[in-house]
């Protein structure tokens, strides 16, 4: 390829990919503007905190290095446990099914809580330089 | 203690997860960074425990520490392998536990609604506090946050055990859909959609009961329909999935931590799930619906033969080579070839050579797998690169070796457009003077798609298994 071909390719390139970058944000302001057309103050209160939230982490996991992408998955698998504050909040509620099921769950994401962090530990400490 | 200091905690503690996240670019920040994620959960249980509305904390400290001992041992124990049956394994418990929170919540709310008729509203502790104040609106957008929370955790719980299944060779990795297909999978979701509907009007158990079973059947049958090969991106859809289900149930119960955490790990799933679907060229949408992309017309016929070459002509060649690049694919993992690679590239290395490996996104069997086995076998990581950063080089590279790996270097992906994988990102290693291709026998492998790079000029076939053949390879050169 010339250098003249190669430039009007790598303009064209950044030409879809400004217009992709604002399709997407025209759509999702369409789409939280018409939320909030509908929804109540409270829910829109955490919705703010998610909408931020999902928009750190794509920020954040688009540099994550593609060799630490099985890791990744391993802290993510063991931060998605969080989960389990939900069951802490629950279990002291004195019906037997909830206290049931909320043992269960905490439970479950103590698994996760260990196994997931341990697990990201044995890996990352694999990985050394020559 | 107050509710302000529990919202300060999970404020700092959505910091550290972030930290822990962004950490990941590099090998070691990301060292530091995993203290930080330990740290921040550890903080947030702290302070939920001993903040408003937690009870019974001694059972909870008891059953964290009893899951705690298990995962220990499954995170001490399991092979660098298994890892993908891990993580999958892993996925289902957060599933399950979403769809349990999600039914407490639900139970609660019935509670919630008894005690304000007796009156009994002021004993009432932690979420049912939250419910008590909540008006008609509010309570039936909690229900719908619920319905979606219980709806998405039974299809990650559910699918992260057929893909466990898969994984761990316990079931088939053929793609198996019941008859009807897809259409069950739509009606089963435009069944749950009509239960919501239902749910709303008379706050029942039984609309929920019902959606979760026939989330748990979506989860199944979606699984069971995709075969063995794309199970990668399915891995992280269904850690993509048990980040939004615990968004979902954090709304529910209007944690905001649940929220960040949930948030941030469905964005991180979905990003791998872009990442693998690009590394193999295909839509998102047609790896979920299941079978590989037919040919679209009759393959280009290959010219050529296959040419065999022994140990010695390798181990000749490799003396005279300068710079050597390796492609290491699952199959090196599957011969246990690992470790012979790693000494045959600390041999040459000693010899002054330039020996780096190129690791193709879907090389393995989860995102970054292969990155682990070669870090496990002790390959120096600088010298590992992606595809992206290396593959401009083969061009200047003296030898290249293929072992265990095949579609990823396969050249019909650029000169066939009939070819299945036709449009998909490969390493050019044919450009190199020369190639080795470390492989049991003539078959066509895994996909079952012909590869030409084994019939071109520059290539010779080192037939065998891996780890024998590297073995033999090492005898010859000290």
């Amino acid at each position: 390829m010339s250098p003249e071909e190669l430039r009007a390719k790598e303009q064209e390139e950044f030409n879809a990919q400004t217009r992709q970058q604002v399709i997407l944000l025209a759509v999702g302001g369409a789409l939280t503007l018409g939320v909030g057309l509908v929804a109540p103050a409270s829910f829109m209160q955490h919705f703010i905190v998610f909408v931020l939230a999902v928009f750190v982490g794509f920020q954040v996991i688009w540099n994550v290095s593609h060799a630490l992408h099985t890791p990744l998955m391993a802290v993510t698998n063991a931060i998605s446990s969080i989960i389990i504050l939900g069951a802490l909040m629950q279990i002291g509620s004195g019906s037997f099914l909830v206290i049931l099921l909320a043992a269960l769950s905490v439970f479950m994401a103590g698994i996760n809580i260990f196994g997931g962090f341990l697990v990201t530990r044995r890996m990352l400490a694999m990985f050394q330089k020559s | 203690m107050e509710l302000g200091f529990t919202t300060a905690a999970y404020v700092v503690a959505a910091v550290l997860f972030i930290l822990s996240l962004g950490g990941l670019s590099g090998q070691e920040s990301a060292k530091r960074a995993v203290w930080y994620g330990i740290f921040g959960m550890a903080l947030a249980v702290f302070a939920t425990l001993i903040g408003p509305g937690s009870g019974l904390w001694a059972l909870s400290v008891l059953l964290i520490a009893a899951g705690g001992v298990i995962g220990y041992f499954l995170a001490a124990r399991v092979e660098m392998t298994q890892m993908p049956e891990l993580v999958a394994g892993m996925h289902a418990l957060v599933g399950l536990a979403a769809v349990f929170v999600g039914f407490n919540a639900d139970l609660e709310i019935k509670n919630v609604a008894s005690a304000v008729n007796s009156e009994a509203v002021k004993e009432l502790t932690g979420f049912a506090a939250l419910v008590a104040k909540k008006s008609a609106v509010e309570v039936n957008i909690l229900r719908v946050e619920l319905f979606l929370g219980v709806f998405i955790g039974a299809i990650t719980f559910t699918g992260s055990v057929i893909a466990y299944g898969k994984l761990s060779g316990r079931v088939t990795s053929a793609a198996v859909k019941l008859p009807g297909g897809h259409f069950l999978n739509a009606s089963a979701a435009i069944i749950s959609v009509l239960c919501l509907i239902w749910y709303l009007q008379t706050g029942g158990i039984l609309p929920l009961l019902l959606m979760t079973i026939l989330a748990f059947f979506i989860g199944f049958h979606l699984i069971m329909g995709i075969g063995g090969a794309d199970m990668p991106v399915v891995v992280s859809m269904l850690n993509s999935y048990s980040g939004w289900a615990a968004a979902a149930i954090g709304f529910s119960l209007g944690n905001d931590l649940l929220i960040v955490v949930g948030a941030l790990v469905g964005s991180s799933g979905a990003i791998l799930s872009y990442i693998m679907c690009k590394a193999m060229n295909r839509s998102f949408i047609s790896v979920i619906l299941g079978g590989f992309g037919g040919a679209s017309g009759p393959a280009m016929e290959v010219e050529g033969e296959q040419i065999a070459i022994d140990a010695d002509g390798v181990a000749s060649a490799l003396a005279d080579a300068d710079s050597v690049i390796i492609i290491p694919g699952y199959g090196l993992a599957v011969a246990q070839a690992q470790q012979a690679v790693s000494e045959l590239t600390k041999r040459l290395r000693g010899k002054g050579k330039n020996v780096r490996f190129a690791i193709h996104p879907v090389a393995g069997r989860l995102p970054g797998h292969m990155n682990v086995l070669l870090a496990e076998a002790k390959v120096p990581y600088d010298i590992v690169l992606e595809m992206d950063e290396i593959n401009e080089d083969f061009p200047d590279t003296d030898v290249a070796i293929v072992i265990g790996s095949n579609d990823i270097v396969n050249p019909a992906a650029q000169e066939d457009p009939n070819s299945p994988i036709a449009g998909m990102p490969v390493l050019e290693c044919w450009k190199s003077k020369q190639v080795f291709v470390s492989k049991r026998g003539q078959g066509t492998g895994y996909s079952g798609i012909e590869n030409p790079l084994f019939f071109k000029e520059n290539t010779r076939m080192f037939y065998g298994d891996a780890k024998d053949s590297l073995n033999k390879l090492l005898s010859m050169i000290d």
